[in-house]
């Protein structure tokens, strides 16, 4: 038993671990340097990492609350990855930052209640994990302390992360008072089309929406995004959203696996709106963080299509796909972290005539967006593609073409970051830039995820092999 | 011969231009890579006769087989035929010649040529798959690398036209891909000869056809997406332009031909008339407008949209002989506008002006550029002896055993272009080659330098040896045609 504890959930207790010894230092030492504190929390993220790479057989505990197995295993090493390449890329940040341990713990709690979230096997636990992974995040987006900006978002994310929350849990509850239990697996043969539980279905995803920010539920993204201290966007973009992307992904085959209908037209409504929505807006933002988040309400989009195919490839594309964004988004958010920390500018205009002076950040940048975009031979052709078709899979080809019209719009944008970048004169360009060793090991893994993980098909093979 | 050695070689060439430094450096590694790449399609071409002349009558040779996304069905499927490796050859021609005319760019010099060799990995990726997935995969490959060479390298308007062209090329991506959804989910397979042996029901024909030919007919100017081929060509460098007009305008034609006309017989039938209608529409228009031009580039670009209307023609005629024809004008297209383009940027270079009317008794000062202009100026008119001729030759013969009065009609429609495109290619070259000099200070003209001689030997090679010798490439193209045909014919009778 006590063993079976440790090796299930062995990420959990690596994050633990990381968690106290942050923890300790800081109460330990007064004048802690915040360099040993930087790189303490790379160690532990690695740790984390080592660990959750360890081999483990599958199983539940505490009576069916915590359940695990590879694919859980997966998405939560690809999150704690995330983290740590999050961790890496804002080294000029978290260096000169008042209250970098509070921040690392924070970014830590947030990490292990979304491995909660993930491995719940019902509803509290999975209610207890979600707000364990979103009340410290509003506090991760208010830490540039001293601007006025991050506080207002810090703002904005807790009041609409506590709406979500209360209709998550109104859905919980309506779905507890006509099934009496609050067990997936039990959940799973006794909802059906009762309207009680289409209201439920409907709150639920209205809870999720919120929370990967669908349209309409994306209105507090955008700001967010841009008052927050650019890691915190990133985290939220990247391990956030994927989080809740995977737990929407397997909510809706355990729970709604009885109303496939139901959920099919809701997601096609909702794809479409956030794809439309998310590249309109995307055109004409000029804040580099702007951009990207509403860049990333319209992949969101894109993910929905796939998750409404509703076959294994359909799964197995949209796990691949949060896997391929993680690297692409993370690159591109590599480059404006680091912009940002060492000269400030946020603008896309302050990106004319990058590639004069920053030639290797440029071509990062460009690889990531190229990717964001579709474009062979990065990996995001592969997954964008496998969620579009995906999501063709039921013969619905209108979606497709919707699809495939949005993808045009959003190449327009990220050709615009790439023209500014490349073809447009500046007198004035932001000067070349020194990446710490750190920073740049980053970006070079998001460069080597980009170009790799799509044209050596091994990752899709392997996450579509613990579908099946 | 393992057909993946014509991507590998490319893309070590251009991996061996990465540590590179300075012009001098890079310029010799990608002339060496690419004529490592020649001299491969030779080799490739040898042994497709050796086979063929044994007897090896397969649809595709040399074909091999790797499990990529076994999930989906994919795989990285490859096979050549005689279209094929007319297209490999023309393309590696290209390439080479496209290097040569390349030899002084001084700006980001690693960066261009990098390119350059991408773009034609797309190229090349694209004619040996026989996987629609692979296939799509090149195709977009090639996108970007034509943006970037548009968009950084180019003069005029460079940054609009590099939008335009990545944007609509991609519109033609996103048709194309809800056509391979549409076939892959009637079929279950992304294989091209899995997908002609199962068949697709008519209806499905009939709703996936339009978006797989019109998406790749994007790619070769279909009326009335023509529109990004005057604005890209004439903003593209002087290789980007070669490569554009010579090489990516064949991915579109070949698109059309292998997947929605081999793939979709039944609906290549039902929409032939509007194909053709199209396909006259943009002979005629293309023509009317090279008429209207006054810059040497947009000339050129606008006569490809009349030149590639011709391929277009040919597809939708479906005969053997216009289907054949098509083929070769996509070869002879390629060749010959590659010169054009090579030689506009030679005149160009020396004259640092493309307005016909500035222009002038060039023949003094450069006879040897004036000599290749005459040349292929005659060649896009359609003078016997030089492939334009033979191309358009067949489709017209192959376009008039149609005996239904529509297709008659359409024929002589797109056969009367001939004459205004006389017109307008007699006109320029009369005020560019001869006439008194032009051209101010003549002092500091020299004709062309070796690398020039070298890329225009190269293309003309091919031009006249179509031309006299029009028997290699149709013997070449045909049981290749004879395949496609098999597919289509039987709807034909029905």
């Amino acid at each position: 038993m006590m063993y079976n504890i440790l090796i299930l959930m062995k990420t959990e207790w690596a994050l633990c671990l990381a968690l106290f010894v942050l923890l300790f230092m800081k109460l330990g030492s007064a004048n802690l340097q915040n360099k040993v504190a930087v790189n303490v929390t790379y160690l532990l993220l690695l740790l984390a990492l080592a660990v959750g790479f360890v081999p483990a057989p599958a199983g539940n505990l505490f009576g069916n609350m915590f359940i695990t197995n590879d694919l859980l295993r997966l998405e939560k090493n690809m999150l704690v990855f995330a983290t740590l390449i999050i961790a890496l890329q804002s080294n000029s940040w978290t260096k000169n930052h008042s209250h970098t341990v509070e921040f690392f713990i924070l970014m830590l709690s947030t990490l292990l209640g979304m491995s909660f979230m993930l491995s719940a096997g019902n509803l509290l636990m999975f209610y207890l994990g979600l707000e364990l992974s979103t009340i410290p995040l509003a506090a991760m987006v208010n830490f540039d302390l001293s601007k006025k900006q991050s506080g207002e978002a810090a703002m904005k994310m807790i009041i609409s992360s506590a709406f979500s929350s209360g209709l998550l849990l109104f859905g919980i509850s309506l779905l507890y008072g006509t099934t009496g239990t609050i067990a997936f697996s039990e959940l799973a043969g006794s909802v059906g089309y009762n309207p009680l539980q289409v209201f439920a279905f409907i709150l639920l995803l209205a809870g999720f929406g919120f929370k990967i920010s669908a349209v309409p539920f994306h209105l507090w993204t955008a700001d967010v995004y841009q008052g927050a201290p650019v890691a915190v966007t990133s985290y939220l973009s990247v391990v956030s959203k994927g989080a809740v992307l995977f737990v929407l992904v397997s909510v809706l085959n355990k729970v709604f696996g009885n109303t496939p209908n139901l959920w099919y037209n809701m997601l096609f409504l909702l794809s479409v709106a956030t794809m439309v929505v998310g590249n309109l807006f995307a055109l004409r933002q000029q804040n580099f963080k702007r951009f990207l988040a509403f860049s990333s309400i319209a992949q969101v989009g894109f993910i929905l299509v796939g998750i409404s195919g509703q076959s294994v490839q359909g799964s197995a594309s949209v796990v691949f796909f949060i896997l391929v964004y993680i690297f692409s988004n993370l690159g591109a958010f590599g480059v404006v972290s680091l912009v940002s920390a060492l000269t400030g500018k946020e603008d896309i205009d302050d990106y004319k005539g990058f590639y004069q002076t920053n030639r290797g950040l440029t071509w990062v940048m460009a690889l990531s967006l190229f990717s964001l975009a579709g474009i062979p031979p990065a990996a995001g052709f592969f997954g964008k593609l496998f969620l579009l078709m995906a999501g063709a899979a039921q013969g619905n080809y209108l979606l497709l073409t919707i699809a495939a019209i949005n993808m045009i719009v959003s190449l327009y944008y990220y050709l615009r970051v790439v023209r500014a970048m490349f073809m447009d004169k500046n007198d004035n360009p932001i000067p070349t830039l020194q990446a710490h060793f750190v920073q740049r090991a980053a970006l070079a893994v998001c460069v080597a995820g980009v170009l790799f993980t799509g044209v050596y098909s091994d990752a899709y093979n392997y996450i579509y092999s613990l579908f099946v | 011969m393992n057909l993946n050695w014509l991507i590998i070689v490319p893309l070590l060439n251009a991996l061996a231009l990465l540590p590179a430094r300075g012009l001098k450096q890079v310029r010799s590694i990608a002339l060496a890579g690419s004529l490592a790449q020649l001299v491969l399609s030779s080799i490739l071409l040898y042994l497709f006769w050796q086979q063929r002349t044994a007897g090896n009558g397969g649809a595709m040779l040399f074909e091999s087989r790797y499990a990529w996304y076994e999930a989906w069905n994919i795989y990285i499927q490859t096979g050549v035929d005689g279209i094929s490796i007319s297209m490999i050859l023309l393309t590696a021609l290209v390439v080479v010649a496209g290097v040569l005319v390349s030899w002084k760019v001084e700006t980001l010099s690693k960066e261009f040529f990098f390119l350059l060799i991408l773009l034609s990995v797309g190229a090349f990726g694209f004619f040996i798959s026989t996987d629609l997935f692979s296939m799509f995969f090149y195709l977009e490959l090639a996108v970007i690398p034509k943006y970037l060479l548009i968009g950084i390298w180019g003069s005029g308007k460079k940054e609009y036209s590099a939008n335009k062209l990545a944007l609509m090329l991609m519109g033609g991506s996103a048709l194309v891909l809800v056509g391979l959804a549409g076939i892959y989910y009637n079929t279950g397979t992304f294989s091209l000869t899995g997908i002609a042996r199962i068949g697709m029901s008519t209806e499905a024909q009939r709703l996936f056809f339009p978006f797989a030919f019109i998406g790749f007919g994007i790619f070769t100017a279909l009326f009335p997406f023509h529109t990004w081929v005057p604005d890209g060509h004439s903003s593209a460098p002087t290789a980007g332009s070669m490569f554009l007009a010579g090489i990516s305008m064949k991915l579109g034609g070949y698109g059309c031909l292998r997947v929605a006309a081999f793939l979709m017989p039944e609906a290549a039938h039902y929409y032939s008339p509007v194909i053709i209608t199209l396909a006259a529409i943009a002979i005629l228009y293309g023509s009317f407008a090279t008429m209207m031009q006054t810059d040497l580039k947009y000339i050129n670009a606008y006569s490809s949209v009349s030149h590639c209307g011709f391929v277009l023609l040919g597809i939708g005629m479906v005969t053997k002989t216009a289907i054949a024809g098509a083929v070769v004008q996509m070869v002879s297209h390629g060749l010959m506008t590659a010169l054009f383009f090579a030689t506009i940027g030679m005149v160009y270079e020396r004259t640092h002006t493309r307005v016909v009317a500035r222009m002038g008794g060039l023949l003094k000062v450069t006879p040897f550029i004036s000599t290749i202009f005459v040349i292929v100026g005659l060649c896009s008119l359609g003078l016997p002896g030089f492939s334009g001729f033979v191309a358009e030759m067949m489709v017209f013969m192959g376009s008039w055993q149609n005996a239904d009065g529509y297709y008659r009609l359409i024929t002589i429609i797109a056969t009367a272009s001939i004459v205004v495109t006389a017109v307008y290619i007699l006109r320029a070259t009369g005020k560019v080659i001869m006439g008194p000099l032009n051209t101010g200070d003549a002092t500091g003209i020299i004709d062309a330098r070796w690398n020039e001689r070298a890329a225009a030997f190269l293309l003309m090679a091919g031009i006249v040896i179509i031309g006299v010798a029009p028997y290699f490439i149709t013997n070449l193209v045909n049981p290749g045609v004879e395949q496609i045909m098999q597919q289509i014919s039987p709807v034909a009778v029905k």
